[in-house]
């Protein structure tokens, strides 16, 4: 049994931000760090293999530094790492990217007994679109939004959460699961972890490796091959001016609430 | 190199709406959607068809039929009583196969962003992510770009004939917006955040009027690979930030007393008849439950009025309260970002303001 993890690595959305004059990220000026829900997929793998002894391998796709973010994962305690890496996969869209992640899972392998586990989402995009359609490429059937989970056997019970509620699904392996915060709170590195995590195998899939799967065609793969373009990409204007009040006292206070009822905004 | 059916775009018309219900209800994004499919479709010149799946659903048709739709095909089988992505996703791209539609919207809910990438993933198009605008014509789009972007429309080259559906949402966290096309097969599709559309108002005879069509359904047990053990609501009533016309959001500035914080955005909410909503660190944080989070992760609102209460601003938050009709900002630091998008700001510990403001709007409501 192995767990197979995606996971990616993304600019930090949430601190400081910087945009180029033409309406492009400035990738250059950004701190990356691993996506947050992948994390929650690492950490849902690693429980997995503290209780079964499975072994966990951690795939991404983007360009080589990437691999520092694959070490500090075995840091955390997964036992593989595949980088996949090529020019020609470059400009993907969700859906390429599943062709191109889809083709690099079943290089290494997917048998009755395994699990691929991804976030929900990047922090990027934000699309949640990925994991899906690698299941779909691979033909697997898909949970999504777990919450919680269960391995009982080769069934996986899993709390599949909802806006209004939640769903108990079960599945059986193998299948693809994409993971949510609730689902636990990720390990730290451990010393030891960091100090093994060199010797631990690491791969690079080049396009030269994958390129016999029907799966990896120009035709669907990279910036020609991906479905979906950028039409336009723009920043929003500025907002003008508010009003600002002096004071946080009860002059300023009765002096808003007062200006909120003339205008007729409560 | 690989060929597809689906490239051929004059075979493909009409524009579809994937109709959502839960146990039997229809979601509220269901009729945002038919709403924005009913101007999509009068762009592009062609029928505006709902598709709805479920078991025994089609007394739920007609009401779909009063925001706008022409027609509504029902897919009724025993085996989509609950949602399953094997079977919903193998029935829709049946009806995808067979009758074409070019465009193709879902709502960007937890089962339509399932739902949505496994069926585009089969059919080989394009599928954008939780689109907060949409449009065909250009010149829709133009002016729609002059109000929403920095960009000099008025000295760009715009091809008027363009009929491809121009999909826009919010990239990077809100920093960037992308419009995203989908020039090469059909449909294409999008995911719609729920909440952003404007509904059209419910119209009885189009509702009379709307056309129900019964699909045959291909569908056996052996196509489902998951299995529903129980569907549960949840039993605390979730906070309705979509639907509110207040939203009192709090943020980082309450962390030197939580419970206290809270209180006081409770009762200023109250107070408006609205409802309190957080910043992402009141939810990382634990201090309020995910349903509260307004924001790119999480809700995006456009109440009447927006209050935000020590709530610095990161951009990810912006991008979900950006649009609030007016905003109200009290933060202690005369600096915090969200200023910039304050209708009204106030420099000031929230802990002071917040109880003095729900007393300052209940006297001016009482003296109205």
């Amino acid at each position: 049994m192995k767990i197979i993890v995606c996971v990616k690595q993304v600019p930090d959305t949430s601190g400081k931000v910087a945009v180029n004059p033409d309406g492009t990220l400035n990738r250059a000026s950004m701190q990356t760090i691993i996506n947050p829900d992948d994390m929650n997929a690492v950490e849902a793998a690693l429980k997995m293999k503290d209780e079964t002894g499975c072994r966990v391998i951690v795939v991404t796709m983007g360009p080589p530094p990437a691999m520092g973010m694959l070490r500090e994962l075995m840091a955390m305690g997964a036992d593989d790492g595949v980088l996949v890496s090529a020019r020609e996969f470059g400009g993907s869209d969700t859906y390429a990217t599943s062709q191109i992640l889809a083709a690099a899972l079943k290089k290494i392998g997917i048998e009755k007994d395994d699990i691929v586990m991804c976030g929900r989402q990047a922090i990027d995009g934000d699309t949640a679109q990925v994991g899906p359609q690698i299941a779909e490429k691979l033909g697997l059937p898909q949970v999504t939004y777990v919450g919680e989970m269960k391995k009982t056997g080769g069934t996986i019970t899993c709390k599949r959460i909802l806006e209004d509620g939640y769903m108990t699904i079960s599945v059986k392996t193998p299948c693809l699961l994409t993971c949510i915060k609730e689902l636990n709170a990720p390990r730290y590195m451990t010393v030891r972890g960091i100090f093994e995590c060199g010797q631990k195998p690491l791969e690079t899939y080049t396009y030269e490796t994958l390129k016999d799967d029907p799966l990896i065609d120009l035709a669907t793969i990279g910036l020609k091959g991906s479905p979906t373009n950028i039409f336009k990409s723009f920043t929003p204007p500025a907002k003008g001016a508010g009003m600002m009040l002096e004071g946080d006292d009860k002059d300023t206070c009765n002096k808003l609430a007062s200006m909120l009822i003339e205008k007729h905004i409560i | 190199m690989a060929t597809f059916n689906n490239t051929d775009l004059a075979a493909f018309k009409d524009v579809w709406v994937y109709c959502e219900q839960r146990q039997g209800k229809l979601m509220p994004t269901d009729f945002e959607l038919i709403s924005e499919g009913r101007k999509l479709a009068d762009e592009l010149g062609v029928k505006l068809c709902g598709l709805l799946l479920g078991d025994d659903v089609d007394g739920m048709a007609k009401e779909l039929g009063g925001y706008g739709a022409d027609k509504i095909y029902v897919c009724d089988s025993p085996l989509m009583k609950n949602y399953t992505t094997d079977a919903y996703a193998k029935v829709i791209c049946d009806a995808v196969t067979n009758l074409k539609p070019e465009v193709l919207l879902f709502g960007a809910t937890n089962i339509g962003r399932d739902l949505g990438p496994r069926c585009a993933a089969r059919l080989h198009t394009g599928l954008c992510a939780d689109c907060t605008h949409l449009d065909v014509d250009v010149a829709n789009y133009v002016e729609f770009l002059r109000g929403a972007s920095t960009l000099d429309v008025d000295n760009m080259k715009w091809d008027t004939e363009d009929r491809n559906l121009k999909m826009t949402r919010p990239a990077f966290g809100g920093h960037l917006m992308a419009t995203i096309i989908c020039p090469r097969f059909r449909p294409a599709m999008a995911t719609v955040r729920p909440g952003v559309l404007k509904k059209n108002a419910f119209d009885k005879a189009k509702a009379d009027a709307c056309e129900i069509v019964k699909l045959s359904v291909s569908l056996s047990e052996a196509d489902i690979h998951t299995t529903v053990e129980e569907v549960v609501k949840a039993a605390k009533k979730m906070v309705d930030l979509i639907g509110a016309e207040f939203i009192v959001s709090v943020g980082r500035g309450i962390a030197k007393d939580v419970e206290g914080g809270i209180k006081l955005a409770e009762a200023l909410a109250e107070e408006l008849g609205g409802v309190v909503g957080g910043s992402r660190v009141t939810i990382d944080s634990g201090w309020l439950s995910a349903d509260h989070q307004v924001g790119q992760t999480g809700k995006t609102v456009r109440p009447k009025v927006y209050i935000a209460l020590g709530i610095s601003g990161a951009i990810q938050h912006k991008a979900g309260m950006q649009d609030s009709e007016c905003i109200i900002v009290v933060n202690k630091n005369k600096d915090a970002p969200l200023f910039e998008i304050a209708d009204y700001g106030i420099v000031g510990d929230l802990f002071k303001v917040a109880p003095l403001l729900t007393e300052a709007i209940r006297a001016a409501k009482a003296a109205k």
